[in-house]
């Protein structure tokens, strides 16, 4: 019984900042899908070239003699403006032609757009002799933080990585909610997502408010990206395929095109796939649970698979989406 | 491209068809083995236009029957005899061909995007595979069994059928009411769920290490036909499994075509065009659907019994999302719908990553003498050419290179925007001319889109009482 506390302690913990690094990624998904009806499949790539362009920022940096912190600034800021425009050099060339096409050939379009990508980083590291991308981070994210002594009692550990992901999700969940919500620009992207057509009469250029939310989204992604980097440390071209359904099933569990929804979502399929990771010690703690046993950490992909199709069945519009019926 | 293919319909071709039958055929049987890999290739592929000619071309039926079976029960196996390689080659083309076909009446009649479509593909492989091997010695905790009775290849030909489309309908029912890009994530989804299971499952499927040796039929006749042929022992195994295959193939084509002119077809069809509509007319939805999914299945099952026996190993990595989204390009890249165009789509696609791509390498390889830097080498970029087909298809021609008539007319009688095809029509969409910010639909789009109409589709209305 007694490591039980802990350990449920310590999959809060990972699970909230996992849940965190989820929840920035579906944001992308999200708004994608409020403007398009378009499940961005390619979403998965620019998330990972911010991956990849952060890891290539701290090795860059790492002989420069630099504040951790400041490096880490510079990471971010890199890999948004390069998976945002990507986002958007993408919708230019590939979604934007097929407007107006049944929904199905844009997702295929989109899928073809994921698989180019993921062999294109591949080509672009391995010209470098590299596969997986292994961060090298400034050794100070890494340090534990010296905690006050009931919280460590608890058995939870808490590194300076875990803290800088949670804040800079919260800090591009700020902004986001100020641009969407408070401003001009963001009125109009929420007005081209309820209706198009009726936003164009209205002097909004469609196309225009399109291409930024891509580049809002991209660059979402690219942050996600990072965090992904310092959460795991390791990255390569084809690692975005699994996140990339993960964040999705986020987005789809919050309700797919409300931005609250996607961060709830991203913190609760977080928490779920931690708490799937260690089920196997409940079932060898509690003999009624014995069962449990048989599920290793291996299954915990399985548990957001199913959890998406759960929630498709019993409440397609997710937790904090409209529901809507279709009109024919 | 396609005007090379369809002549104007006064033209008649025998001649022309036969004639360049007879100078591949030749030059397969004799030139065949001294080429260099990416001739070889060509060759190859110069040597199979035959059949899609024979298909195409005007010309006397007796010609277009004599080319066709000519070049696959004569040429081919003459071929083989020198080159195991072609043989190998034709029989993974067959297969995908067969996969590609079944995926086609999922996506290209019922217009359901399934992209997992390769878990059923698992399921007959799995099927034979563990019993066909030493690993049902290590279930049975018998260690010297080492296989079952080789003659229950045929029984679990039927078994692998029933096997794939019951697994089709229980993945199905829960994911078909979806609407159709979530019915595409789910699929991916389940397809990712089986893959976990066969590696995990150690006990039964030996996990990550897979299966191996996997055994398959002894047919004697043409055991003794392929001795006298002069085929090696070791290859008596893929001459069976390549006509097996052919078979298999005939009768797939055979379904496909009287399903595709049935009334089911034409349910299929009314499903994918409008659902809404389709309901009303009475086309119990649910069921139709399930139909498709578990006649899709049940051809992926009976090709994974003939992968895994063709293989003799198999492990959960043949069986990934990326296979899923190969056998897709390939539907596209022929046209969905269309039989013969699917059918090329396979052959081109499957001769791309298995043939020219790995030719081309070597070609490489043996440019640079030092070798060559991996990050080069074309035989690792498949997804990119995958990629590269499912855009540029969807882009410029997304009714695919050969359509189906049908198909074609609905497409060019369309508002004239770009792609839009009725292939994968989506019921929510009508499209709305009006003017440039058209958003393809008429009436109110909500940005928290449901992922499905509960209230329409719980109204049983559809007949399905």
């Amino acid at each position: 019984m007694d490591i039980v506390g802990p350990l449920l302690v310590q999959v809060l913990v990972t699970g909230l900042t996992l849940g965190f690094v989820y929840a920035i990624i579906a944001l992308g998904y999200t708004m994608v899908y409020g403007v398009l009806q378009l499940i961005n499949f390619a979403h998965s790539e620019v998330f990972v070239t911010g991956a990849v362009v952060g890891f290539e920022a701290f090795r860059i940096l790492a002989p420069v003699a630099l504040n951790a912190y400041l490096k880490l600034l510079i990471a971010l800021f890199a890999a948004m403006l390069v998976a945002g425009v990507l986002n958007v050099v993408i919708e230019r060339l590939a979604y934007r032609p097929l407007r107006g096409a049944p929904r199905l050939v844009p997702l295929i379009t989109a899928i073809g757009v994921s698989l180019i990508l993921q062999d294109l980083l591949k080509f672009l590291e391995g010209t470098q002799g590299r596969f997986n991308l292994v961060y090298e981070l400034p050794t100070e994210f890494n340090s534990q933080l010296s905690l006050p002594a009931f919280v460590t009692s608890l058995g939870v550990r808490l590194s300076v990585k875990d803290i800088l992901i949670v804040v800079i999700a919260l800090l591009m969940l700020a902004f986001l909610n100020y641009l969407v919500n408070r401003t001009r620009v963001g009125r109009a992207i929420r007005a081209v997502a309820q209706d198009r057509t009726t936003a164009g009469l209205m002097g909004i250029d469609a196309n225009r408010m399109i291409a930024l939310t891509f580049l809002i989204g991209g660059a979402l992604g690219g942050v996600g990206g990072v965090m992904f980097g310092l959460q795991f440390g390791t990255v390569n071209a084809y690692s975005g395929i699994i996140p990339g359904i993960k964040a999705f099933t986020a987005a789809v569990l919050g309700g797919i095109g409300s931005i609250p929804g996607a961060v709830l979502g991203g913190l609760v399929l977080g928490l779920l796939e931690n708490f799937l990771g260690i089920i196997s010690i409940f079932g060898s703690l509690f003999q009624p649970l014995s069962f449990l046993q048989a599920i290793g950490a291996e299954y915990k992909d399985i548990g957001a698979f199913l959890a998406l199709i759960l929630i498709l069945m019993l409440k397609p519009q997710g937790l904090l989406g409209r529901g809507n019926t279709e009109k024919v | 491209m396609t005007a090379a293919l369809r002549p104007s319909p006064r033209s008649d071709r025998t001649w022309l068809l036969v004639g360049y039958a007879a100078i591949t055929s030749f030059l397969m049987l004799v030139f065949e083995k001294n080429l260099p890999a990416v001739l070889q290739s060509g060759l190859l592929v110069l040597f199979l236009a035959n059949l899609l000619f024979a298909f195409q071309w005007r010309a006397a039926p007796w010609a277009r029957l004599v080319v066709a079976l000519g070049s696959l029960i004569v040429v081919l196996p003459l071929v083989g005899r020198q080159n195991t390689g072609i043989f190998d080659l034709a029989i993974q083309i067959s297969i995908f061909a067969a996969l590609a076909l079944g995926l086609n009446i999922v996506v290209g009649l019922a217009g359901l995007l399934d992209l997992g479509y390769v878990a059923f593909f698992a399921v007959g492989a799995y099927l034979w595979g563990i019993f066909a091997s030493p690993q049902i010695g290590r279930i049975l905790g018998n260690a010297g069994l080492s296989s079952v009775n080789p003659n229950l290849f045929w029984l679990f030909l039927i078994l692998a059928i029933a096997a794939a489309a019951i697994v089709g309908i229980v993945i199905g029912l829960p994911v078909l009411k979806l609407r159709g890009d979530y019915l595409a994530i789910v699929t991916l989804g389940l397809g990712e769920v089986i893959r976990v299971l066969a590696t995990n499952l150690t006990k039964y499927t030996n996990g990550s290490q897979g299966i191996t040796p996997i055994g398959s039929a002894p047919v004697p006749i043409l055991n003794s036909i392929a001795n006298s042929l002069g085929f090696a022992p070791e290859q008596f195994n893929l001459f069976f499994l390549y006509f097996l295959v052919l078979l298999i193939i005939l009768l797939v084509i055979i379904v496909n075509m009287r399903l595709d002119r049935s009334r089911i077809g034409r349910a299929w069809i009314a499903i994918r065009e409008d659902e809404v509509a389709a309901q009303a007319m009475g086309i119990p939805l649910v069921r139709t659907k399930l139909l498709a999914f578990a006649s899709g299945a049940s051809f992926a099952g009976i090709m994974g019994v003939v992968f895994a026996a063709k293989q003799q190993f198999i492990s959960p990595e043949s069986f990934n999302f990326f296979q899923s989204i190969g056998v897709l390009s390939m539907v596209i890249l022929g046209g969905m719908g269309s039989i013969p165009g699917v059918i090329l789509g396979a052959t081109v696609v499957t001769l791309l990553n298995l043939n020219l791509l790995p030719a081309l390498s070597e070609q490489i390889q043996g440019a640079f003498p030092g070798g060559l830097n991996a990050t080069l080498d074309p035989a690792q970029y498949q997804r990119l050419v995958f990629g590269i087909i499912l855009v540029l298809m969807m882009l410029f021609r997304p009714e695919g290179l050969l359509p189906n008539v049908r198909r074609k007319i609905e497409m060019h009688e369309g508002d004239g925007a770009v792609g839009a095809v009725d292939s994968l029509g989506d019921n929510a969409e009508r499209h709305a001319n009006d003017g440039a910010l058209t958003t393809g639909r008429n009436i109110g789009t909500d940005s928290r889109s449901p992922g499905l109409a509960t209230r329409e589709e719980n109204d049983r209305t559809g007949g399905e009482k």
